[in-house]
């Protein structure tokens, strides 16, 4: 339990220890790896968004001068079992099928091949040598036509999983999900007012600057080694081991930094192909992505249909809330709908609710996780509908959520009884903020909304090296999106009472450090910083064991104090305390090297809930919308960095208010995304926003030493409809579908 | 790699000569000024072999003047070379802003007005600018010089008037005339960084009552080529330039437009927008007149 500490380094904004190196290029991301008589592989894709495979022939590309290797689906194993954790992942024989398509092409962009050649320039011109014949199929787009009894069907395995009975039929809808409480029907009677809506969110993709990027070598012995950009190389290579059928020894996996992630580098496309590549050629093979393949072919987040009824008492107590969703798939099983139900009331005291979620199949990208994967639809949806309540009732729409808010003992819709969770503090911190007490300015309007993640533990292991000059490393396994070593060396510096400057950080290899699950799930500053702390006491124990034997006293007649031992109070011994420097300089005299180390499985990840409000102004004419001021307040637990806290805050802010208000994947009607690059996938850029304002709320976390909490996902929820609500309140007219783009402020002020 | 071969021509006859061997024996030739369309498109989507033809090392389009009855501006100036001018900011500021909205501060190191043009989008920032201000394309050519209006320059999507041969030298404006001001403003959903979902580029010359005398409007992304829009400036000329005629100009602009619905904008929002922003647009032009005491 976090106990009000005097703490000395966390909480403090030390610069990073890759900050330097990042802002000067120096640094070596995924595509920055080069090897001598490295080849380059490309990827051939679909240009159908649903075909059956009649034939696929490499042997023209393969007799190419300057081409060394080139693959198809049926060179990979043919049964792949298994599931990658993490946020959706999914089933590995899908990855395997996305990765490289069997029998069928499920969208455009599906890879169906792949080449290796001295040159890019040579497999690019390969790719058009390797002839496929396909049977069209019609696609299906539409979330809502894909649930129709009579769509075309994209896998005439699925039968949709968790029905009472197993149907007879195929269909395109994977799996249904429930969750209910009470009785609404009951609840919605004793409601004074009930406010509906159906709201449409299309696909959005993540964004990363960096596109996927490896580069595979395989030795003589048939052992591989990657260098990719991955949010976690140890899940990398469990799912290259299993995809390739081969044992996880044969595979070591470096991860890269990472230019952003966002839950889309926790799924892998390339790298068992770039290792087919080089197991075929003997040479090492470079893959890189580019910005078109990233979107037309790597996780964006499912495109929704959420119907959401709520009522009310006069008072603004919730009496029932009900939702019905479709979450996009993409071609696979997989969206995350089981978060978005999970989510979509958790903030709220309910007594009577029924969510159902359905996970449906279209020809369009499998999704990946997206930061909060599948929260920010379905809570839009209820965010938006609690404004329309919070107005119709003339009420604050904190005043409102403060009513029906979730506290330290609440249930959570989806089980669990709340430990202390920070939603309560939020939304006094909002009430107090002078942002919100300022008047809207003229002619704008203001949204409020909330938001939540679950946040999640998961495995890590760390270790703490003590060097012979009292200096300290730090290895574990996460790849560092968000400032994390930092927040290691700060936690370590804490744990161990000595200077930040004395301690350094680094994300080893899966050959050099115990086993890390994906940096996603808010988990890393949380788990990963647990098993930090852990391995610090480990390192601590094995001092005080040292100092006692050097001293002739027992091991708990030393205490640790500010960085050195110290006779424990009451002891009577006449010794000098011992630094970590001192101690570190006789350990060849006392029994030799010290490593201290940590490997758990992390349980207790505290929820963060979020209220964000912003002001926005619509220019009624061309229906731009102009972002005025934007506040985020979250609980963190306890900010270990808190400019790496606030930078979350304020990059979630940015993506949400992008995705609410320009983001979307565009179809033709054959399935082709139109807008497959940053000129015309409009993510805002840098003058598009104002400074997000931030207010860290700290309820600590009674599970981390600590108190932390996962912030990583919680800030891009609420702003999709801090968004909506603002331009309703901005222009008098609710739209319920994103993203707000001016053709679509414009139709609606129309009144179309 | 696709084979490129590059000249840099020093007088404007090789660079004539050049262009009009490869046009006779039938192999390709581009012409470079800053390269921020060619390049990306011998990057992307375009990848054939061809020869460049560097038009940078030319004085004659490299030269402005800003100093006689005509303005003339070489097609190879940059953007930011043109921002720096205080003269032309003085005399075209609509213009030099149409120049300066087009990509980020480096590719303004880049970029020309001649390039803009050539390339001939239907979303060109600078031609409904270029043709407000009565700009005329000049060109060079196995049969000497000619010039063109530039309302008249592009013939459709990515096409123009340019013959084999043909190369453009520059662009010559006349100078404006006592109590005339441009602007010009285009819509995108974002700040920067961005193609036009609709442009407007207006001039006005007002007289000593700040009575419109003239006017000139050009509109941009609502059709295969951009447009000059006479009737726009006809609702100008003969009033104050008062929010009935700019409604009325806007109007126009609707009604010359036939916009396609793509991933940028639908029919009915362009047309809309088109209209508000010759409307404002006019009332910039209008107030940097009146700012300046007419």
């Amino acid at each position: 339990m976090a106990e009000a500490i005097d703490l000395k380094y966390i909480g403090t904004r030390p610069v990073r220890p890759d900050g330097v190196d990042k802002v000067t290029g120096r640094a070596q991301f995924g595509a920055d790896q080069n090897l001598p008589n490295m080849l380059h592989g490309k990827v051939l894709r679909s240009p159908h968004a649903h075909a059956r495979i009649r034939r696929v022939d490499v042997s023209g590309a393969l007799a190419m001068d300057g081409v060394y290797a080139a693959v198809c689906g049926e060179d990979f194993p043919s049964e792949v079992g298994g599931s990658m954790l993490g946020e959706g992942g999914g089933d590995l024989g899908d990855v395997a099928r996305n990765i490289m398509a069997r029998d069928k092409v499920l969208y455009h962009g599906h890879a169906i091949a792949a080449v290796a050649a001295s040159s890019l320039e040579i497999a690019e011109r390969a790719l058009h040598a390797i002839e496929v014949e396909y049977e069209v199929l019609p696609p299906v787009l539409d979330v809502l036509e894909a649930m129709e009894e009579d769509a075309p069907l994209l896998d005439e395995n699925c039968f949709t999983k968790n029905l009472p009975e197993k149907p007879d039929k195929p269909s395109n809808i994977a799996s249904v999900m429930t969750l209910a409480r009470g009785n609404v029907d009951e609840g919605f009677e004793q409601a004074d007012l009930v406010v509906e809506g159906e709201y449409r969110i299309p696909m959005a993709h993540q964004g990363y600057i960096e596109p996927h990027a490896c580069t595979a070598t395989v030795n003589e012995e048939g052992k591989a080694t990657v260098w990719c950009c991955t949010q976690g190389h140890f899940d990398f290579r469990a799912a290259t081991a299993k995809i390739l059928d081969c044992p996880i020894g044969d595979l070591k996996f470096i991860a890269s930094e990472i230019g952003g992630g966002f839950g889309g580098k926790t799924v892998l496309y390339l790298e068992p192909v770039a290792v087919m590549l080089s197991r075929q050629s003997g040479r090492p093979v470079k893959m890189v992505m580019t910005r078109e393949e990233v979107f037309r072919a790597t996780g964006p987040t499912s495109g929704t249909v959420c119907r959401v009824k709520v009522g009310a008492k006069r008072d603004g107590r919730i009496t029932a809330a009900k939702a019905w969703m479709a979450y996009e798939a993409g071609a696979f099983a997989g969206a995350p709908m089981g978060p978005g139900c999970m989510s979509i009331f958790a903030p709220y005291d309910l007594e009577n609710f029924l969510v159902v979620g359905h996970d449906v199949l279209v020809n369009k990208p499998k999704v990946a996780a997206y930061r909060a994967p599948g929260a920010p639809q379905a809570m839009h949806a209820m965010e938006v509908a609690l404004d329309d309540i919070a107005r119709q009732l003339g009420m604050d729409p904190l005043d409102l959520r403060m009513k029906n808010a979730a506290d330290e003992g609440t249930q959570a819709p989806y089980g669990p009884k709340f430990p202390a969770i920070g939603f309560k503090a939020c939304l006094e911190a909002a009430k107090e903020h002078p942002n919100y007490k300022a008047p809207v300015p003229e002619g704008a309007g203001r949204g409020v909304a909330a938001g939540f993640w679950f946040n999640v533990g998961m495995q890590s292991s760390a270790e703490v090296r003590l060097n012979e000059d009292g200096t300290v490393i730090v290895m574990e396994g996460n790849p560092d999106i968000g400032g994390s070593r930092a927040s290691m060396c700060l936690m370590a510096a804490e744990t161990l009472g000595v200077p930040y400057e004395r301690i350094n950080a680094f994300v080893g290899d899966t050959e050099s450090t115990g086993f890390c699950n994906v940096t996603g799930g808010s988990r890393t500053t949380f788990a990963t910083g647990l098993a930090v702390v852990r391995a610090c006491e480990d390192i601590i124990g094995q001092c005080k064991s040292r100092v006692a034997a050097t001293w002739g006293v027992d091991e708990d007649q030393v205490d640790w104090q500010d960085g050195q031992a110290v006779p424990a109070p009451g002891v009577n011994a006449e010794v000098t305390p011992m630094s970590l420097a001192d101690i570190a300089a006789s350990m060849p005299k006392t029994g030799g090297p010290m490593l201290g180390r940590a490997s758990l499985n992390a349980q207790g990840a505290g929820a963060s809930f979020s209220i964000n409000f912003a002001d926005l102004r619509v220019d009624r004419e061309t229906g731009k919308v102009d972002v005025l001021s934007f506040t985020a307040v979250q609980d963190a637990g306890r900010a270990i960095h808190p400019d790496y806290v606030e930078g979350q805050m304020q990059g979630g802010a940015s993506q949400g208010l992008g995705w609410a208000l320009n983001e979307e994947y565009i179809y033709d009607a054959d399935g082709v995304m139109e807008n497959a690059g940053f000129l015309d996938y409009r993510m805002p850029v840098a003058s598009d926003l104002p400074m997000i304002d931030t207010h860290i709320v700290e309820v600590p976390n009674p599970s981390h030493p600590y108190g932390v909490r996962g912030v990583g996902e919680t800030p891009i929820v609420a702003p999709l409809a801090v968004a909506a609500n603002a331009v309703r309140d901005a222009t008098g007219v609710r739209i319920n579908d994103l993203p707000l783009s001016p053709p679509r402020i414009v139709a609606a002020l129309e009144g179309n | 790699m696709a084979e490129y071969a590059y000249s840099a021509p020093l007088s404007i006859d090789d660079a004539v000569g050049i262009l009009e061997d490869h046009a006779n024996s039938g192999r390709r030739a581009q012409v470079l000024a800053g390269g921020t369309d060619l390049i990306v498109q011998m990057r992307g989507t375009d990848r054939e072999p061809r020869t460049i033809v560097d038009i940078k090392r030319l004085e004659e389009t490299n030269r402005i003047d800003a100093d006689g009855d005509d303005i003339y501006i070489g097609a190879a100036i940059a953007s930011a070379v043109l921002d720096e001018h205080e003269e032309l900011k003085r005399l075209l500021p609509g213009l030099l802003e149409s120049a300066y909205l087009i990509g980020s501060t480096q590719i303004q190191g880049r970029a020309t007005l001649g390039g803009n043009l050539c390339n001939s989008s239907p979303a060109a920032d600078t031609i409904p600018a270029m043709i407000a201000n009565r700009g005329a394309c000049v060109i060079a050519g196995p049969g000497g010089r000619r010039e063109v209006p530039v309302e008249d320059f592009c013939t459709g999507v990515g096409t123009n008037v340019l013959e084999a041969g043909e190369f453009l030298l520059g662009l010559r404006f006349p100078r404006p005339a006592p109590g005339t001001a441009d602007a010009y403003l285009r819509f995108i959903p974002r700040t920067e960084m961005d193609i036009a979902v609709a442009g407007a580029g207006v001039s006005v010359t007002l007289d000593g009552n700040g009575v419109c005398t003239a006017a000139r409007v050009g509109i941009g992304a609502v059709a295969p080529t951009p447009l000059i829009v006479p009737e726009a400036a006809e609702s100008l000329v003969g009033t104050r330039v008062d929010d009935d005629a700019l409604v009325a100009a806007g109007e126009a602009c609707t009604a010359a437009s036939s916009p396609i619905s793509d991933k940028r904008g639908t029919v009915s929002y362009r047309l809309k927008v088109v209209g508000v922003l010759c409307r404002r647009a006019g009332a910039i032009a209008r107030d940097r007149v009146l700012a300046r005491g007419g």
